[in-house]
């Protein structure tokens, strides 16, 4: 059974062996876990897939551990010091390192070898590497770095079997020159001894460990090392050719903006269509109206009408219209689950592909605005796929800072899966100009209040600096998997918290005190954002999870406008419970508490806002101009404010260098 | 000159990375100082993207204007 932890604390027996599974980002490390312990973790084509430590049994006093990919190991941001604590702990350790560019990963084999602990290299994407014209001579590379060379094709399993014939061959290889004496000298008997070549290299966090003072050795060390593996890849490697073929040209493409963009606005498109239109209407009509209360509800009812008397309060409880038989399991295998399915489907083609790493680079340039680097894209797209996962992403992120932005982003703007069907189902009922309409609103919430948080945060964001993988053809197999694990953790997830969210519902029904509440919340709910008071259902079912809540404004009875203002509210209500949990263990509880409490009074502000402006429409002003207008003014006026601040630091500057 | 002012296709050697964080990370890419590289790509007022035999690296234009190349 695989177990997921995001501190390094695994629950593993202490007796039994570690073999760890360590390599550069992206370079087959889950492909090969997957293969070798016959489970399924993440697979996709960027870096940064695995950041919860997985694990499983190899055999039965070992265990195989997968580590998200890293450079090297240090404590550059957070999932690099996960890993760097699991290395260290690990009894053998599998290197597996891409063959496309053994410059850059055999810095980090260096490293491991550096540590001194027991290795095996899995040389892997041989395939691409012979595409490529590469020639790796195995033999000199085993013999260069000291421990077995195995060369692997992962994903066909290729080299497997020789593999683990060879994991206990696994043996100490050749440090860099001139380190040995390096960490002899510093003789720390608290430390062991990968965590003195640490402490030398200046780890923070490893030092204050052992406490002792962090080395300042990083530079030389990492230069030494660094001149050892060119000259092992000048040995070993034969010939790289040079050919530009059609992956490369349409990589340039996707990068350039004055492709790059309309070839993103027409991936969005297809979603769209694809979500909003076949998944929502049509096959949602066949799921939800034919199926579940074509056949499922009748079929329910009848049955628990043998035993209930309808139109009690227990009938209520359990088959009426908010009951635990009937709402949730409708909602959620009618009408959300194929959304999200859909969903999945398209996004893990899009992870495969490796076509997200070069929407990061074309989205540099504008999340610069908001205090992120391209790199936030991954976790925000991940984000339409489930809020609580990209919470968990943003570790991927350079600075602290950064990852207060995007969660912060992520809990009040973004719409998961099954949510923004709901609500893309909902739009396209309305035509296409409440659409854009909406986009404008939820991107200029999205904008001003991430420029505004950029400039009141202290402190200074990372520069993006990532590697480029190659493009690939998803393969079928991966992609039909992931969309599976991820659709079927959607359903265990979200089941007994729509069980919950229904029973609240039905019970305060029963009792009066919906209406209670109902009527407690009028101010709100019909005062200022001009909806039914009903809405305050749907708004509460939102609190258990968003997705909930859109489905609760489908059986309601609105106009164009009101719709619009319900969905802009749901969208930017609160995050559901489970991401709420992950932002307590990944931040704080007051972090969390302070984000979900600007949520609900952000999206109470923005619904209310739009509801009055549709109010300033007439026969002359169609109602679309307003609300664009003053959306589209508070971009502009985030803008102002962060370059005068920006104006107000520079001076401040200067003057404390003229004061020098 | 610094690399946000590389062009496309030119080849460079990098001279100096001031930040010993970004040095540090450079050095594990490959892309160290005194090593050639080739500008293969630049976003208008974006990233800059290196290519460094089958790597393709790309570094946001504020890092790009604090690393010293020259271009062969
Ligand atoms: N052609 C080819 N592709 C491979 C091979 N091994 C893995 N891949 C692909 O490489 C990509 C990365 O694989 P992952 O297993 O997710 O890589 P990882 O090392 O776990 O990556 P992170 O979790 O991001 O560190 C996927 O698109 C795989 O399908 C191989 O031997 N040949
Ligand atoms: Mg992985």
């Amino acid at each position: 059974m695989s177990k997921c932890c995001h501190s390094v604390d695994l629950d593993i027996p202490p007796e039994s062996k570690k073999i760890v599974l360590a390599g550069n980002p992206n370079s087959g490390k889950s492909v090969l876990f997957n293969a070798l312990t016959g489970m399924y973790v993440d697979v996709s084509n960027y870096p940064g897939t695995t950041l919860e430590i997985s694990y499983g049994k190899y055999s039965d006093d070992t265990v195989i551990i997968d580590t998200p990919g890293v450079y090297g190991i240090s404590s550059f941001n957070d999932e690099e010091r996960i890993a760097r604590d699991i290395i260290l702990d690990a009894d053998i350790v599998i290197n597996i390192v891409n063959a496309l560019h053994l410059e850059r990963d055999l810095f980090l084999t260096q490293q491991i070898i550096d540590t001194g602990l027991p290795v095996v290299v899995a040389l892997n994407m041989m395939d691409e590497a012979e595409r490529q014209g590469l020639k790796i001579d195995v033999e000199l590379l085993s013999s260069m770095l000291g421990v077995k060379v195995i060369p692997t094709v992962a994903v066909e399993k290729k080299g497997l079997e020789e593999l683990k014939n060879n994991i206990f061959n696994a043996t100490p290889g050749k440090p860099t020159p001139g380190i040995e004496e390096k960490i002899k000298e510093m003789e720390l008997q608290t430390a062991s001894r990968g965590e003195t070549l640490l402490i030398l290299e200046g780890d923070p966090i490893v030092a204050q460990r052992n406490q002792v003072p962090p080395g300042d050795m990083q530079e030389e060390i990492y230069l030494k090392r660094r001149q050892r593996v060119n000259a092992i890849v000048d040995k070993v490697v034969k010939f790289t050719k040079e050919k530009s073929d059609f992956k490369e040209r349409l990589s340039s493409l996707m990068i350039r903006p004055l492709t790059g963009i309309p070839i993103f606005l027409l991936a969005m498109w297809i979603m769209y269509e694809v979500i909003g239109v076949f998944i929502a209407q049509t096959v949602v009509e066949i799921t939800e109206e034919t199926i579940m209360q074509g056949y499922y509800e009748p079929f329910i009812t009848g049955l628990l009408s043998k035993w209930i008397t309808v139109d009690s309060a227990t009938w209520h409880i359990l088959a009426g219209e908010f009951g635990l038989f009937t709402m949730p399991v409708i909602y959620l295998l009618g009408l959300l689950m194929p959304l999200v399915v859909g969903f999945y489907l398209l996004l893990s083609i899009f992870e495969d592909s490796g076509y997200l790493p070069r929407v990061a680079v074309l989205a540099d340039r504008v999340l610069t605005n908001i205090g992120l680097n391209g790199r936030a894209v991954i976790p925000i797209i991940l984000g339409f796929g489930c809020v609580t996962m990209a919470t968990i992403v943003t570790r991927i992120l350079g600075s602290d800072r950064e990852r207060r932005i995007a969660i912060f982003l992520l809990g009040l703007t973004i719409p998961c899966s099954a949510q923004l069907g709901v609500i893309a189902g909902m739009l396209a009922g309305l035509g296409p100009q409440y659409v854009i309409l909406y986009v404008i609103i939820i991107f200029s919430i999205l904008a001003s209040v991430g420029t505004l948080l950029n400039a009141a945060l202290p402190g200074k964001s990372t520069d993006l600096f990532i590697d480029v993988p190659p493009l690939r053809l998803p393969r079928v197999d991966n992609v039909l998997k992931k969309t599976a694990t991820k659709s079927l953790h959607f359903l265990v997830e979200a089941a007994p918290l729509f069980a919950l969210g229904a029973l609240i519902i039905s019970v305060s029904q029963v009792t009066g005190f919906l209406v209670l509440i109902q009527d407690l919340i009028k101010p709100i709910t019909v005062g200022w954002l001009g909806l039914p008071k009903e809405a305050a259902t749907a708004l509460i079912m939102g609190i258990v999870r968003r997705d909930f809540g859109a489905a609760g404004l489908m059986s309601l009875p609105l106009n164009k406008i009101q719709t619009l203002v319900a969905l802009v509210t749901i969208t930017l209500f609160v995050p559901c419970i489970a991401s709420i949990m992950m932002l307590f263990k990944e931040r704080s509880n007051k972090e969390g508490l302070i984000m979900w409490l600007s949520s609900l009074v952000i999206a109470f502000l923005v619904g209310g806002i739009v509801s009055k402006l549709s109010k300033l429409a007439n026969e002359y002003l169609p109602i679309y101009y307003p609300i664009a207008a003053f959306f589209i003014a508070l971009i502009l006026f985030s803008w102002a404010i962060s370059y005068f601040k920006n104006k107000l630091d520079q001076y401040k500057e200067n003057l404390e260098g003229v004061g020098k | 000159m610094t690399l946000d002012k590389a062009k496309r296709g030119q080849i460079l050697k990098i001279l100096n990375i001031p930040d010993a964080k970004i040095k540090a990370q450079a050095i594990r890419f490959g892309i160290s100082e005194g090593e050639m590289v080739v500008c293969s790509e630049v976003i208008p007022l974006g990233p800059i993207i290196i290519r460094k035999n089958n790597q393709e690296i790309a570094l946001g234009r504020n890092l790009a204007k604090q690393i010293t190349v020259i271009s062969n």
